[in-house]
């Protein structure tokens, strides 16, 4: 894809909508979308007159969980301050922000062998949105601002430009996301508006310690723009750079109808964001024993959860992957483990069929799989029942047929009535049995054991 | 310190302030005058000295993350010198600085 | 009102008429709110005649100044870009006081976003002293600082940045007093500089004025600054001076500018706390003159961005006659704003701007440290500091208009109190060309315990309280 001789040098800047009940400085519902315009607001995010904004302890405290799975440092004192710029969506003409006292820094994320060093995540509110009326930002004569958004909490968590490629960019969004539902931090879902990926990219000749200048890159909505927008700018600015030009530094955004970037400003000025300490908000003192309770609340994260599944339960590095992709996956796989299953078949039925009844069922399920009592296909229909399996195997009379006699007879008849297959079978072609065997299982009403089936088929059928 | 023209042009557009035919002179001047006076900060040696931002410390008064009802939509809007839609009206966008 | 002498309503129908025959020369109020007025007049004749009166602040008149939010009553902070403006909201402050039975008369004048020393920089028209029409009633909270002295209102409410209550009240020879920072909630007071800004009382005794302020006070959960500390303003009050240390500052007595007629009222009045029992001290207050310059940075830069949500988008007063958002902007806030508003906010903004930062805010935030760290040392030795409110009494109109510098000189007594955060008050000590002169107690933070009862055994002992100015 790109010439060996260049290096992609790519940093990520991250947002994240905090789930909290209520937004980051006023007692709105953080549950706006789908609302009307304007109808999720109160005088506190709407930045009217006099009014003060209070912080919201939960976000605190997501942002305070998250940097310490991120392995940061965090701070006996961290304070609040002002980002001061106009943009019609940011009602006070100022965003609450942190600036040299954020909530946590330096800290690190591992994606594979390549460790991402996260420079900080700290704590600031949403602004509002805007419409511009089926037109663009820059050519509509008139735009509509909606302010239900406004003051959402979002933590911003900034990397080093640790990545090189593309695949590793997506890879630690996907780490990133992963992480973030597993601390309950947030949804992080990126339809929704809910995970914000910006990375900024720059290309240098390999060996080179200089790093090129970079293009900021926005409007990313999923894993897939992510790495074909970073995949795009590394290849348009090394070709750039290969005709002799040069790469400005500037804010390009993703087209997902074109597949390629854009330049979003065309007069950029420097920014004087004239930030200064939030008056209206003391600062935070995070004691040692909030920590260590926020710490004692940490759920055991992806990566250790990974390995010590795979070691712990014997599971393939894959299975072990799965299981932990999502927290309540690999819970739900351990309390099945709990609740009495062998742990190679859980893994298998929780990957496989993603099953959803309480773990105690599935358990005696695969129990009663695994002493033959019942098939796989009854299992289904045991657990589809959401009810204790025992009882709807002994109701339903759903023991499966292992008794030799009775599903001899079966076994018989079936030969009688397919002397093609058994004629095949008989010619040498094995495989033939497998439709005998379907031929039994369907006359036992789907109550035969497979493997008996099998027995007496070839005890038959070799004679 | 005294501010020229060109500070107080930037300073202005910093702060979305327009200025009249004749204000950045003037106003380069009231400014200065009172950075003058302002400028006696300088005499003092701050190296060791920690700066204040508030002056009574009152610490971690976080809020319950509790949601309660806000605005009527209409309430919202009520002082709206221009709304369209449910939405408050603003005039085209341009970013760049003039 | 408990002797059922009068009734509340009597009262407010009394201060209206008062209000109509007056107010057309001092011009203390910018609007009236009688249906307001008259509505918690007549549920308040009702506890009386039942005998259950909310407390002492029932039933009585109080002029609002038109910088905190009263649900649903227009307020602009003396600004054009504000007009039209109703909060749908309460100042935590102003539910306080209607929780415990206050009148609201109306919004009174004042500086523009609490702006000046003389109410001159109003949007609207300037207020006239009651003492002295051609004489300026001070600032920023004129208004209600006229409005107590000339009758018009029993209390006032207002608010001090950096002396906007004492100070006017010591022109307007009324008691005025400005609360610890953190004492009461900010909330629902349209921000000038947040670190800076509390509400205060105005009253013609020092008792009234301590018993708004003990209804005032208090934590409050909308203000992340609102402090949890008791709150007893009156327990006190009587308790005299006796063996109370008097601090007196050489740096304040001897201030650029003091006129010759007030120093002499002071000096009485400190030798007549002294007669009370009171021992006087001298201590010193070293960075006095730096305290003016580096407020004159920390409020500026504050209000820089305070001011920035006034942008012609979501209420009050927009210019969108151009055809772009940036033009909606710079016209909305050029026209808005009055000339000291914009001086302050281009003042302020460059001080935060990059490259100035260090030079000037972060400069202005270690002096505000040595500021406080002077008065810290100061109470070491003394339980009060006493000085002048006012290097001046009440001058004319147009005096200073033209020099916001010598305008900012006005506050060289009062805003060390604003940026050490202390409690202080200004009570009338007599006066001087005919017109009052006001003393000023300063305490340590929270003490406003010990400067009421400082300010209570002057007016005992001096047997001077405020007077109505006679029309």
């Amino acid at each position: 894809m790109i010439d060996n001789n260049w290096e992609a040098v790519i940093g990520m800047e991250v947002h994240v909508q905090l789930s909290t009940a209520s937004k980051m400085f006023c007692a709105c519902s953080t549950d706006y979308l789908g609302a009307a315009p304007n109808s999720n607001v109160c005088p506190v995010c709407m930045g009217m007159p006099g009014v003060l904004p209070v912080a919201n302890r939960t976000a605190v405290e997501k942002v305070l969980k998250t940097a310490l799975a991120l392995n940061c440092a965090i701070p006996e004192k961290s304070k609040f301050d002002r980002k001061n710029y106009f943009y019609p969506d940011l009602p006070k003409g100022y965003q609450i922000s942190q600036y040299d006292l954020p909530l946590s820094r330096h800290g690190w994320l591992d994606i594979g062998d390549r460790r991402v060093r996260v420079t900080r995540a700290h704590l600031e509110e949403d602004t509002g949105s805007l419409k511009h009326a089926g037109d663009a930002l820059h050519t509509a004569q008139e735009s509509l601002v909606d302010l239900n958004r406004s003051g959402m909490p979002l933590m911003e968590i900034v990397s080093e430009p640790d990545l090189r490629s593309a695949e590793e960019t997506r890879d630690y969004a996907v780490a990133l996301r992963q992480l973030l539902r597993y601390v309950g931090a947030s949804e992080a879902d990126m339809e929704k508006g809910q995970l914000r990926v910006e990375p900024n990219i720059s290309v240098r000749r390999r060996g080179d310690e200089q790093l090129g200048v970079k293009t900021e890159l926005k409007n990313l909505n999923s894993f897939r723009a992510l790495y074909r927008g970073v995949e795009y700018e590394i290849r348009r600015q090394v070709e750039v750079l290969e005709k002799g030009g040069e790469v400005v530094q500037e804010t390009r955004g993703w087209s997902e109808a074109e597949q390629r970037t854009f330049s979003q400003r065309t007069k950029e000025y420097a920014q004087d964001y004239r930030y200064f300490p939030e008056p209206d908000l003391p600062p935070i003192v995070i004691d040692p024993g909030w920590l260590e309770r926020l710490r004692g609340e940490l759920p055991e994260l992806p990566g250790p959860r990974r390995r010590r599944l795979a070691q712990q339960y014997g599971l393939s590095e894959q299975d072990a992957r799965e299981l932990t992709a999502e927290r309540a996956t690999a819970d739900y796989f351990e309390a099945v483990v709990a609740a009495g299953a062998e742990a190679k078949p859980a893994a298998n039925w929780v990957i496989q069929e993603s099953p959803t009844a309480r773990p105690e069922h599935l358990a005696a399920v695969i129990r009663l799989v695994g002493a033959g009592t019942i098939n796989r296909e009854q299992a289904r229909e045991v657990l589809a029942t959401g009810r204790e399996p025992q009882e709807v195997v002994s109701e339903r009379g759903l023991a499966q047929l292992s008794d030799e006699a009775e599903l001899g007879a079966i076994v018989d008849a079936v030969l009688a009535e397919n002397p093609g297959a058994v004629a095949d079978y008989r010619a040498g072609k094995q495989q033939a049995i497998q439709r005998l065997i379907g031929e039994v299982i369907k006359a036992s009403e789907r109550r035969a054991n497979a493997q008996v089936a099998r027995h007496l088929l070839e005890e038959r059928l070799n004679i | 310190m005294t501010l020229s023209r060109e500070q107080v042009r930037h300073v202005a557009f910093l702060a979305r302030l327009g200025l009249a035919e004749g204000e950045e002179d003037f106003y380069a001047q009231q400014l200065s005058g009172i950075l003058a006076h302002i400028d006696r900060l300088q005499q003092l040696d701050t190296e060791d000295i920690p700066p204040t931002a508030q002056v009574v410390e009152v610490i971690n008064p976080l809020r319950d993350d509790v949601p309660e009802p806000g605005l009527s939509q209409a309430e919202a809007l009520a002082g709206a010198p221009a709304q369209q839609d449910g939405y408050f009206l603003v005039k085209a966008i341009q970013e760049a600085e003039p | 009102m408990r002797r059922r002498e009068t009734t509340p309503s009597e009262l407010v129908e009394r201060q209206l008429a008062d209000i109509e025959a007056r107010d057309g020369e001092v011009h203390a109020y910018l609007r009236l709110t009688p249906k307001l007025a008259r509505a918690q007049a007549a549920a308040a004749d009702e506890r009386y005649a039942r005998g259950e009166p909310l407390g002492p602040l029932d039933g009585i008149p109080i002029a609002i100044k038109d910088v905190l939010c009263v649900d649903g009553v227009e307020v602009t902070a003396g600004s054009k870009i504000l007009a039209g403006f109703h909060p749908p909201y309460d100042a935590t402050a102003i539910a306080r006081l209607r929780a415990a039975g206050s009148v609201f008369l109306g919004m009174t004048n004042c500086d523009e976003f609490a702006m000046g020393s003389s109410t001159e920089n109003s949007g609207y028209f300037p207020t006239r002293n009651p003492w002295g029409l051609d004489r300026v009633p001070g600032g920023s909270s004129g208004g209600s600082a006229a409005a107590v002295a000339a009758g018009l209102a029993v209390l006032g409410l207002g608010t001090d940045t950096g002396g906007s209550i004492r100070q006017p009240a010591a022109l307007c020879g009324v008691v005025g007093m400005k609360p610890t920072y953190c004492r009461v909630s900010r909330y629902g007071l349209i921000a000038f500089a947040s670190s800076l800004d509390q509400i205060g009382p105005f009253a013609r005794s020092v008792t009234d004025a301590a018993q708004v302020m003990q209804v005032m006070s208090g934590r409050d959960p909308r203000d992340a600054t609102s402090a949890e500390q008791p709150v007893d303003m009156l327990s006190s009050l009587e308790a005299g001076v006796e063996g109370l240390r008097i601090g007196v500052a050489r740096e304040y007595s001897e201030v650029e500018g003091i006129e010759d007629g007030v120093r002499a009222r002071v000096d009485a009045a400190l030798l007549e706390l002294e007669s009370a029992g009171a021992e006087l001290v001298d201590v010193a207050l070293p960075h006095t003159d730096y305290g003016l310059a580096a407020y004159y940075i920390v409020a500026p830069a504050e209000a820089s961005s305070n001011l920035a949500r006034f942008d012609g988008i979501k209420y009050g007063a927009s210019d969108a006659t151009a055809g772009t958002l940036a033009e909606t902007y710079l016209r909305t806030r050029r026209h808005g704003f009055g000339p000291e508003v914009r001086r302050r906010i281009m003042l302020g903004t460059y001080a935060l701007s990059s490259g100035y930062y260090d030079a000037y805010y972060l400069k202005a935030q270690k002096v505000r440290t040595l500021v406080a760290r002077d008065f810290a040392d100061a109470f070491r030795d003394c339980d009060a500091i006493v000085s002048a409110t006012s290097p001046t009494v009440a001058f004319e109109l147009g005096a200073k208009t033209g020099d916001p510098l010598a305008m900012y000189l006005c506050d060289v007594l009062t805003l060390g109190g604003n940026l050490a955060g202390l409690p202080g008050l200004s009570l009338p000590c007599g006066d001087s060309q005919g017109l009052p002169v006001g003393l000023q107690v300063l305490a340590p933070q929270w003490r406003e315990d010990v400067a009421l009862r400082v300010a209570r055994a002057y007016e005992m002992a001096s047997g001077f309280t405020a007077q109505v100015a006679p029309a």
